[in-house]
């Protein structure tokens, strides 16, 4: 009897006086007993579903976390990577390298994808607005690859070097359409008394779109921005053709350039178990900075009024 | 009237525009960075002779600190494709280019910095050492005809050994490969149905097996496996404690692959190597010699872009045929005969700048 | 652009109106309006422009690298078998039979149980319990994929030659995709992880799919006296199963693009073969592992031709998910609307 309960108190908010009347119904058993089994049959087997769904995660976690986190110590952010056989060093190369990719990325895909978010939001209309709606759409289902090998077709080729640049410019199209797609999105959200507010007062309307209506959905855009940041941070495919990979530290945008993901995937699969210590250690350090902007991003979402789609 | 409240966030729109900030300087950083007084060589190909490479790489910073060379080992087809695409400032490969692809990257000099054996590294339940192979035997394994550790073809050649009745489970390379070239220059030497069957090159059609990429995923995949086969440079046999086969050579010997079975199968060659290097030593002549050896390379192109670069970039080059050497046999690559490094030396004094004139 | 020029202003409610009521020129650009609201307009417009020119300009450059093949193959591409650079004879068919196997597999795996936890969390699960447990589910989808791959290798992997495929060959082994030797890396290594890393996806989209579902559907059948499970499946699931059906088709879209955790455990070996046991290789897998390393232009072309199949595949796929997902969101507003105006006769 508790799952018909609490079936019916999951759905109870909105329509309280209907659904108290059928929960009266319900206690009286009208039904068969197989009837009934079965469904107590098919709940179960959603709620091991829910269990089995937690299972490989609970698994890759306490991998992640047994043979990464012994690895951390101050070296591993701070030393460059040694050759073969040599004992000790760090991944600082890849660290500050993922950093820098993401703010190339940031640099490029934020401007963008948030103005396009605010051409299709407030100032397109009609068949514009659609069109460009649908081309993010379609730009969101390209598989990561398939953008690497553009970026490796139009820029590292013709650029003649691998490049931290290239690296960036992959990443950013990867995250364009999901800061576009956020910022229309919560801009949306944003009543349109606040808009027309200040249009009465004769503040023109780029004013209003940017300070009143943009400012007004930041902290929804924000979260937008960090769920972007988190899901370039581990992507791999595209760097492996674009920012390649770098055994020093480098800030040029020129160069090749090194990354957590691509030095995981390097580490991974090499034979050397230091190596492949220092694989768990980089996937316990890129996950644990993936989940912390999940995290806040999730907490920041929940603050806000219907922040999330 | 509860919007205003809700939205009007002023705090928040600050952070907000605070990260922005600070991502933008971020970036700006980024491009600004530090140029100048180091120059960065990037170079990429061959995983083969990687540890080498990253040992000499390591020393040489020691002796010229303002050079920092990025090596990656992505396999010798990416060498020879990204020197040709002009992406990476030198190559590597342990298969050397054709005329064809030497003229596409419009002129390319081969050094030659040591030599390496390709072995045959197994993990086989009950058999943790002397596992003996022939040409017939490899063929049909990775031919996938012969498809059992028991199979008369291998016990002939292992009458002491145990070997269980398992499938057997071959490993090859997935991505470009100069390792994989020159195993398989050696497999269609001896093999008339393989050289009939796939063929040689840097990345063929294989009929059987699992992929894994470089050097390095080979041998991961077969410490990891068991009743797996896998062909890697003798280095990563080593430096990972595999068991590795001996093979019979053109003699008729079974050879175990070491620094001095590697060395003698050069020899065989002394004499016979071409001045601009490009040469392939499988299936030498003599009794000592392992028979799956070759040259690993180091690309170059014969007009350098960039004069500094290009003077780095010989310099490192000299380094590694002198001085360099000496590491060689410490990571189980064997070292260069004179003669090799006499013609290698000469091949170094052709390189030009952007201009066409001689570095020197 | 010239789709612009004599656009007509569709009406879309909840949107502001102030724009689409002023007079355009014929670039649809404003007029007699604010100077500022003039460079406000172009700037956020080529911006916006640029998104919509980036996956056109990736498709013609894809098509542009592609065309020595194309040339080349021609529509035998699709159907070759054969993959040999020494001989330069390129057929994509083993990669894309791996994509489409390994992805139909995925789904067949991830499939129920994501409905499952969907329905879990979206009807069964007590009101305390389901965010945090939609939390974690969707944990596994901020995963990195080349960590799903490592995991793959060192967890997954020995789990399915030790244990999984030795059961499946004892059980089934009369069954031919259960043949062979049992190596771990192959078609159903790629597949399980593949599954793993589609279940949020098709979770979340259904859970939010099911919700939309108006309750007083529920409610009605409740009144009738169905059991929770009858509840689901003669009121809720109907409403919304073209939305689950779009869930379903997104999860397809990313398993069939994933690359690095599938290139980790597949195998790599472009061969097509019955048994899932045996390794296999897939469209974006052939891509990571060759792109930078083929010696032939040829070998890169063919390769660009297999991007450009995928950017294809991606596009079908992505669009007609995304039209059935809505459609669903929209009848369910229908529904709500008229409730509404029922109830407040």
């Amino acid at each position: 009897m508790t799952t018909e309960a609490i079936t019916l108190d999951s759905h109870s908010q909105s329509t309280k006086p209907p659904s108290d009347a059928a929960s009266h119904l319900l206690h009286a058993d009208f039904g068969e007993r197989r009837r009934k089994w079965f469904s107590h049959f098919v709940v179960a087997l959603c709620g091991v579903s829910a269990v089995v769904v937690l299972v490989p995660l609970a698994s890759i976690f306490l991998y992640i976390i047994n043979k990464g986190a012994p690895g951390l110590s101050l070296d591993f952010f701070t030393k460059l990577p040694t050759p073969v056989g040599v004992a000790g060093g760090g991944l600082s190369n890849a660290v500050l390298g993922t950093l820098t990719l993401i703010g190339i990325a940031s640099a490029i895909g934020l401007p963008i994808g948030i103005l396009a978010g605010v051409y299709v939001a407030e100032v397109g209309k009609g068949r514009v607005a659609d069109l460009i709606r649908f081309f993010a759409e379609v730009l969101s289902g390209v598989p990561s690859i398939t953008i690497g090998v553009f970026v490796y077709a139009v820029l590292v080729v013709p650029m003649k070097t691998f490049s931290a640049f290239a690296g960036g410019v992959s990443l950013a199209i990867i995250m364009i359409p999901t800061v576009a797609r956020t910022t229309e999105e919560l801009l949306r959200m944003v009543p349109s008394q606040l808009r027309e507010a200040s249009l009465a007062l004769g503040v023109p309307q780029w004013k209003t779109s940017i300070f009143i209506v943009l400012r007004t959905a930041a902290p929804g855009i924000l979260t937008g921005v960090m769920l972007g940041i988190a899901r370039i941070a581990g992507e791999t495919a595209p760097l492996l053709f674009t920012a390649f990979n770098n055994r020093f530290l480098s800030t040029r945008l020129d160069q090749p350039i090194a990354s957590l993901p691509v030095q995981i995937l390097t580490y991974a699969t090499s034979p050397y178990a230091e190596w492949q210590q220092k694989a768990w250690t980089g996937a316990f350090v890129l996950v644990f900075v993936i989940l912390i902007l999940n995290l806040i991003a999730r907490l920041g979402t929940r603050r806000q009024v219907g922040g999330a789609s | 009237m509860s919007y205003l409240a809700r939205y009007a966030r002023f705090n928040q729109n600050i952070r907000f525009a605070l990260i922005l900030i600070t991502m933008f300087v971020f970036a700006a950083c980024a491009s600004g960075g530090d140029g100048g007084q180091s120059t960065s060589l990037t170079g990429a190909g061959a995983t083969f002779p990687y540890p080498l490479y990253t040992k000499w790489i390591a020393e040489y910073a020691k002796l010229s600190p303002g050079i920092a060379i990025n090596y990656q080992s992505i396999g010798s087809g990416g060498g020879i494709r990204q020197l040709t695409e002009r992406t990476v400032d030198f190559g590597a490969s342990d298969a050397p280019m054709s005329d064809e692809q030497i003229e596409k990257a419009q002129g390319v000099i081969h050094i030659p910095t040591c030599i390496g054996a390709v072995v045959l590294a197994y993990n086989v339940e009950g058999v943790s050492t002397g596992l003996n192979l022939s040409a017939d035997a490899i063929a049909g394994i990775y031919l996938g005809e012969i498809k059992q550790w028991d199979d008369p073809k291998i016990k002939t050649l292992n009458p002491d050994l145990a070997l269980p009745a398992k499938p057997i489970s071959s490993v090859h390379r997935s991505d470009g490969s100069g390792t994989t070239k020159i195993f398989l220059d050696y497999l269609s030497a001896v093999s008339p149905a393989w050289a009939k069957g796939p063929g040689s090159g840097t990345s063929v059609s294989w009929p059987g097996g699992l992929g894994a990429k470089g050097n390095e995923g080979v041998a991961a995949q077969v410490k990891s496996q068991p009743n797996t086969i896998g062909y890697i440079e003798l280095a990563y046999a080593v430096q990972n404690r595999m068991s590795v086969a001996k093979l019979q050579n053109k003699a008729g010997k079974m050879v175990e692959p070491t620094l001095q079975s590697t060395t003698d199968s050069a020899r065989a060659f002394a004499g016979k190597i071409p001045d601009d290097l490009r040469v392939s030593i499988v299936n030498a002549d003599g009794e000592t010699a392992y028979p799956i050896a070759g040259f690993t390379y180091i690309l170059l192109r014969t007009r350098q872009d960039n004069e500094a670069k290009g003077k780095a970039l010989v310099a490192f080059l000299r380094y590694a045929l002198t001085q360099g050497q000496s590491h060689a046999g410490e990571l189980h690559y064997a070292s260069l005969p004179a003669e090799v490094i006499e013609k290698a030396q000469k091949r170094l004094d052709l390189v030009t700048g952007p201009s066409g004139v001689k570095l020197q | 652009m010239k789709t612009a020029a004599n656009a007509p202003s569709t009406v879309d409610p909840p949107a502001p109106a102030s724009f689409a009521e002023k007079g355009r020129d014929k670039w649809g650009a404003l007029q007699g309006v604010h100077w500022g609201d003039k460079i406000f307009h172009y700037t956020t417009g080529t911006f916006a422009i640029l998104v919509l020119a980036l996956p056109l300009l990736m498709m013609v450059m894809l098509i542009a690298a592609s065309r020595l093949s194309i040339t080349n193959f021609g529509p035998a591409f699709l159907v070759d078998t054969q993959w040999d650079p020494v001989r330069e004879e390129f057929g994509a068919l083993p990669f894309i039979f791996g994509t489409v196997v390994s992805s139909l597999l995925a789904l067949l795996l991830a499939v129920p149980v994501s409905l499952g936890l969907a329905i879990f969390l979206s009807e069964l699960c007590p009101k305390k319990l389901r965010k945090p447990l939609g939390f974690f589910s969707e944990l596994l989808a901020a995963i990195p994929s080349v960590v799903y791959g490592f995991w793959g290798i060192f967890v997954m992997l020995p789990w399915l030659r030790d244990s999984v495929q030795p059961a499946l060959a004892r059980w089934f082994g009369f069954l031919p995709i259960f043949q062979g030797q049992a190596l771990g890396f192959g078609m159903l290594a790629a597949a399980m992880i593949l599954a793993i890393m589609i279940v949020p996806t098709i979770a979340s989209i259904s859970r939010d799919v099911l919700r939309a579902v108006p309750d007083t559907e529920r409610e009605a059948a409740i009144a009738l006296g169905a059991t929770p499970w009858e509840t689901i499946r003669h009121a809720v699931l109907p409403m919304a199963k073209s939305g689950i059906l779009g869930a379903v088709i997104l999860g397809l879209n990313r398993a069939l693009g994933e690359t690095m955790a599938v290139t980790m455990v597949i195998g790599n070996r472009p061969k097509i073969s019955a048994s899932l046991f045996d390794p296999s290789h897939s469209m974006a897998s052939v891509i990571a592992n060759e792109l930078i390393e083929a010696e032939k232009d040829i070998h890169v072309s063919s390769l660009s031709q297999i991007a450009l199949l995928l950017f294809g595949v991606a596009l079908v796929m992505n669009l007609g998910a995304r039209w059935l997902v809505s459609g669903v969101k929209r009848r369910a507003a229908k529904i709500t609307a008229s409730v509404k105006l029922e109830t407040s006769k």
